[in-house]
């Protein structure tokens, strides 16, 4: 039998680490230090980006009966998802030896994670895709429960596996329906079987197919779905909650799009009006929420919601004019959203986060690089030019002008306005009030500052000159033909 | 009536008498005994669709262990404690599944299901098959399976161990 | 038994009797006749010789008044409990209580199906074999916790609760072990591992090389503990717990949990013997069907009943094992050393027959050696202590 290995490159190398990560982890004595942990998981991480670029520039070909399409789509996400998982490992060292979580195990099941994503991202088969999902899943559950002395967080956790299961049960039967109706878990036979015989498809293929739109709704948090994200987002330790907003979501979004809409597109005319009111009221109920909040985190989460409403316009716009936005706003808000995030993971003190508005209070004045940062993601998130939020935006709501959703990019735009209010609060805290906490100094906590910078130059560098990325998700999108 | 559908509908019936004690019995442990009867009247359906492999799995993996699992949990908690909580839940519990009933009948009675079964071959359901289709076609899923397996052993391993 | 059936069907025996009701009636009559002229019988012959044997490893009599030795005891024992009254405890569950020890006589008497006696003595020659034996072994589970939970009782919940998480724990080195003689015979089917087989001990799995050895001793274990016995008796210790899941019965119930235990043991036997030790292999001496079917059920039957002895000569000789070692012992040892079994058994597949035979024979030959050494030593206890009772077993 011929198999080919190469498209498994990434996934296994960053498998590879985590199981290194795993057993080096043992070798180590209770009080020594583990930093090398987070050095081989950088450097693994560093590796399987290597590969993606090496494989970017080969012939990107399915593997194990096509049911593994490591093409330039699956391609582009996963070094969205190395991305995020890098800087989630940077900005987290110091915070993981102050709340006392295990080390070893906390980069382990991040890097388990990342496999799963890149599984799912590549994944041409439902059950591939499945698999990679609850991979991802599973970990993330773990990992929002680390931090076991904090009550929250198994609370948390708890929430979180339990809505997890739910949507995975949503999933499961819809993949079950799918393949009753078509015979097949393979994406490329199914989509064959969708154009073979226009509109005469079961009516359970159908329901299957609403199935997998609730599962993934819940996976992204969209209204009325979205239920448990504030309370797992704020329980989560705050470097698990930023890897969860955007990979999570990201790989979320990619098996979207690859399946619903690009192989289940045929099928689109039945979802269009559900998913155009869930995009509507996830991005309205997202930011209106997020206006109540007190704590950033928490402000945060409820954004991370109507983020998830604004990438959900792509979604309903279609395959024709939804693909180059959807990844060029994911790719932008991983920057943006990661940045924050990074911000927010640098304000604990001892066991203890400092996530209110009260203790961002003169952090410009305390920590101005910080602040500064934290400024500027703020900004990108609300949609100001010249940052990547405001790229990636506009790309967002001219698909929607263009494919004819008038109404949608009005809203959009609308919401927007709406998301100043708290986003610019953050900035008039960290600016123009006094007292509040103090943040990590570059000398107590340097790899923040560093996760920090990266973020900050992709926010910009995204904003500024956003010709490479826009071309390269065009084709990262034109690879799914 | 042939023997086929008579075995069938029996099965079935009791199947379906079985999972309703599932919901109905008021005894926690009394509903968990019912749902290993329930699971193990689908492995006996397994046989009766000549797949007598995944009649035995069914019977190892969900009357065997799933199962145990669940009543070692339950037996440990006190189910006096659980059968609590009704009213509002019930409610909604029955609307949800009154709608999922209201999906789904449309949607099975509306299918044009194949009236003639495809006839079982020799090898169909036996070990050699299931393994020959997990080891070339599957093999993948198969791999990112064990992967998900040593995730959730190592979660589990990280959420339940006794911190010093 | 299926062609059989399958012939007379053909000849028109049952005409215009669909197959399926045919099949079916002939498995539940096939099941009464097992159950009533050998597994009744069988377990009650081995609790009187559990007894005995017992007794005189201890320099006692043991039961010796019913019959002859004392070999109708188990009779006696059996109408005893027959006409005792039927005591459901007031606080017990109604339902469950009555119900559980029917459960694990269920789960226990389901082996028998697959139980190869013979070349042709098989109730049914499964090709999912010895899965299903795996499987059907891990249902008694769900009546033991049953019994436990059911009793309304600190004592047998604990009881119900260790012999769960124990027969759950070493189901998997069983299976392992049972996967390293699987991947030798390349079947599941129970005639065709014996076939895999061959008459002289050599050619048994037991002495295919020295991973199958070490898988033989990991599986005789694991099963003693599957079985709750001695020294993994932990559910119904004694000192601990009373009696364990049985402690509130009495009467007949009590009596089919110890049914199901002492016939248990043969199935464990049985097993031993299908998966190392050749089954009911002999040699080419006859071409007389019946009288080869009488020699093949004689062989199977003695060669599992040696490892019946077994056991309970460790029951008669070795202390219990405390729950936390119970469980350390599974997960820390045996479950590494049966994958390290399993993949040395692979590792002996690759390799070509003649050097395997090599390895084979020392395997072999440090088991004779073994043993040469046992009854030495044990010749030597007898010469020193010259025990008066041992010389009498007809007392």
């Amino acid at each position: 039998m011929d198999v080919n290995l190469v498209p498994l490159l990434p996934a296994v190398q960053v498998l590879v680490t985590a199981l290194v990560v795993t057993l080096r982890d043992l070798f180590i004595k209770d009080g020594e230090s583990r930093g090398v942990l987070a050095f081989y998981s950088l450097v693994g991480l560093g590796l399987a980006a290597a590969e993606v670029f090496f494989l970017l520039g080969g012939r990107q070909e399915g593997a194990f009966n096509d049911s593994y399409m490591l093409d330039r789509f699956a391609l582009f996400f996963a070094l969205i998802f190395i991305l995020a998982a890098a800087l989630t490992i940077l900005s987290a060292i110091d915070y993981v030896r102050q709340t006392g979580m295990r080390e070893g195990e906390f980069y382990a099941l991040i890097l388990f994670a990342t496999v799963g994503m890149i599984v799912m991202a590549a994944a041409n088969d439902l059950m591939v895709f499945f698999l990679g999902l609850e991979t991802m899943s599973i970990a993330v559950y773990v990992l929002t429960g680390m931090w076991r002395s904090n009550g929250r967080s198994s609370e948390a956790a708890m929430k979180y596996f339990l809505m997890g299961a739910f949507a995975t049960g949503f999933l499961l039967y819809g993949i079950a329906l799918i393949y009753g109706a078509t015979g097949s878990t393979n994406l490329a036979q199914i989509s064959a079987y969708l154009l073979d015989q226009p509109s005469e498809w079961p009516v359970y293929l159908i329901g299957g197919g609403f199935l997998l739109l609730i599962g993934f709704a819940f996976k992204v948090g969209a209204v009325p779905f979205h239920f448990w994200v504030p309370d797992v987002y704020e329980g989560a330790p705050t470097p698990v909650t930023g890897f969860m907003s955007v990979a999570v979501k990201a790989a979320a979004f990619a098996a979207w799009a690859r399946i619903l809409l690009y192989k289940l597109s045929p099928l689109d005319n039945d979802w269009v009006f559900p998913l155009w009111i869930i995009a509507i009221a996830t991005m309205t109920l997202g930011n209106l929420l997020a206006i109540t909040q007190h704590s950033i985190k928490r402000m945060l989460a409820y954004s991370s919601i109507a983020h998830a409403g604004y990438l959900l316009i792509p979604i309903v716009v279609g395959v024709e004019w939804g693909g180059l936005p959807l990844l060029f706003y994911l790719l932008a808000y991983s920057f943006m959203t990661l940045g924050a995030f990074a911000v927010l993971t640098s304000m604990t003190e001892g066991d203890e986060s400092k996530d209110g508005y009260s203790d961002f209070a003169g952090l410009g004045f305390k920590r101005p690089f910080l602040a500064l940062a934290m400024a500027l993601f703020m900004l990108s998130l609300a949609g100001f030019p010249p940052l990547a939020g405001f790229t990636g935006k506009f790309y967002v709501f001219r698909s929607a002008v263009l494919s004819g959703h008038l109404n949608l990019a009005i809203i959009g735009v609308l919401n927007s306005l709406l998301s100043v209010i708290f986003y610019l609060r953050v900035i008039v805290a960290m600016y123009m009030e006094e007292g509040g906490a103090a943040g990590k100094s570059f000398r107590q906590a340097p790899f923040v500052y560093i996760a920090v910078a990266i973020a900050l130059l992709g926010t910009i560098y995204l904003g500024i000159l956003p010709a490479d990325a826009l071309d390269w998700s065009r084709r990262a999108f034109g690879s799914l033909e | 009536m042939d023997t086929a559908s008579f075995i069938f509908y029996l099965l079935a019936t009791l199947l379906v008498i079985a999972s309703l004690l599932v919901v109905f019995l008021r005894n926690v442990v009394h509903c968990a005994m019912a749902l290993v009867t329930a699971l193990l009247l689908i492995a006996v359906m397994f046989v009766t669709l000549h797949a007598p492999m995944l009649c035995v799995l069914q019977v190892m993996v969900y009357a065997g262990a799933i199962m145990v699992l669940f009543l070692f949990v339950i037996m440990f908690l006190n189910p006096g404690a659980l059968e609590q909580q009704r009213g509002l839940w019930w409610g909604f519990g029955t609307l949800l599944a009154m709608m999922l009933a209201g999906v789904l009948v449309p949607l099975v009675a509306t299918s044009d299901l194949p009236a003639d079964p495809v006839a079982a071959t020799e090898l169909f359901g036996s070990p050699e098959m299931l393994a020959k289709s997990l080891f070339s076609d599957y093999v993948l899923p198969f791999e990112i399976a064990s992967v998900l397996l040593l995730v959730a052993i190592i979660g589990a391993v990280v959420l339940a161990k006794r911190e010093n | 038994m299926q062609a059989l059936l399958d012939q007379m069907i053909q000849e028109g025996a049952f005409a215009g009797v669909p197959k399926e009701v045919v099949y079916t009636i002939a498995m539940v009559l096939t099941a009464v006749v097992v159950l009533s002229a050998f597994v009744a019988p069988l377990a009650g012959v081995t609790s009187w010789l559990e007894r005995r044997v017992w007794a005189r490893m201890q320099s006692r009599v043991g039961p010796n008044r019913v019959g002859p030795q004392g070999i109708l005891q188990w009779l006696a024992d059996g109408i005893k409990n027959i006409m005792k009254e039927d005591i459901i405890p007031t606080a017990a569950d109604q339902k469950l209580f009555p119900l559980a020890p029917y459960v694990v006589f269920m789960g226990f008497l389901c082996a028998f199906v697959v139980i190869p006696f013979g070349e042709s003595l098989i109730v049914a020659d499964l090709n999912i074999g010895i899965l299903y034996l795996l499987s059907v072994t891990s249902l008694v589970v769900v009546g033991i916790l049953m019994a436990g939970w059911a009793s309304n009782n600190k004592w047998s919940l604990l009881g119900g609760m260790r012999s769960a998480a124990q027969i759950v724990s070493y189901e998997i080195p069983a299976g392992l072990s049972v996967l390293t003689v699987v991947f030798l015979a390349g079947t599941l089917s129970m005639q065709g591992i014996i076939k895999a087989q061959g008459w002289r001990p050599w050619d048994w799995f037991m002495f295919h090389n020295p991973f199958t050895f070490c898988a033989f001793f990991l599986f005789f274990t694991a099963a003693l503990a599957e079985g709750n016995r001695t020294p993994f008796d932990i559910p119904e210790a004694e000192s601990e717990l009373v009696a364990g899941y049985v402690t509130e019965y009495s009467g007949m119930r009590f009596l089919f949990f110890f049914f199901a235990e002492w016939g248990n043991l043969y199935v464990i036997g049985a097993v031993v013997t299908t998966l190392f030790m050749g089954g009911w292999q002999v040699p080419p001496v006859t071409d007389n069907p019946v009288l080869l079917g009488i020699l093949q059920f004689l062989t199977f039957f003695l060669k599992a009943y040696f490892w019946v002895f077994v056991a309970m000569w460790i029951r008669a000789t070795l202390p219990r094992v405390r729950v936390d070692q119970l469980m350390g012992l599974c997960w820390k040892y045996m479950v590494p050393l049966s994958f390290i079994c399993l993949l040395g058994t692979i590792g002996f597949m690759f390799m070509d027959t003649n050097s395997r035979r090599i390895f084979g024979a020392i395997t072999l030959g440090f088991a004779i050696a073994t043993i040469i050494n046992f009854f030495r030593r044990v010749g030597f206890q007898f010469r020193s202590a010259k025990p008066e009772a041992y010389w009498k077993p007809h007392i």
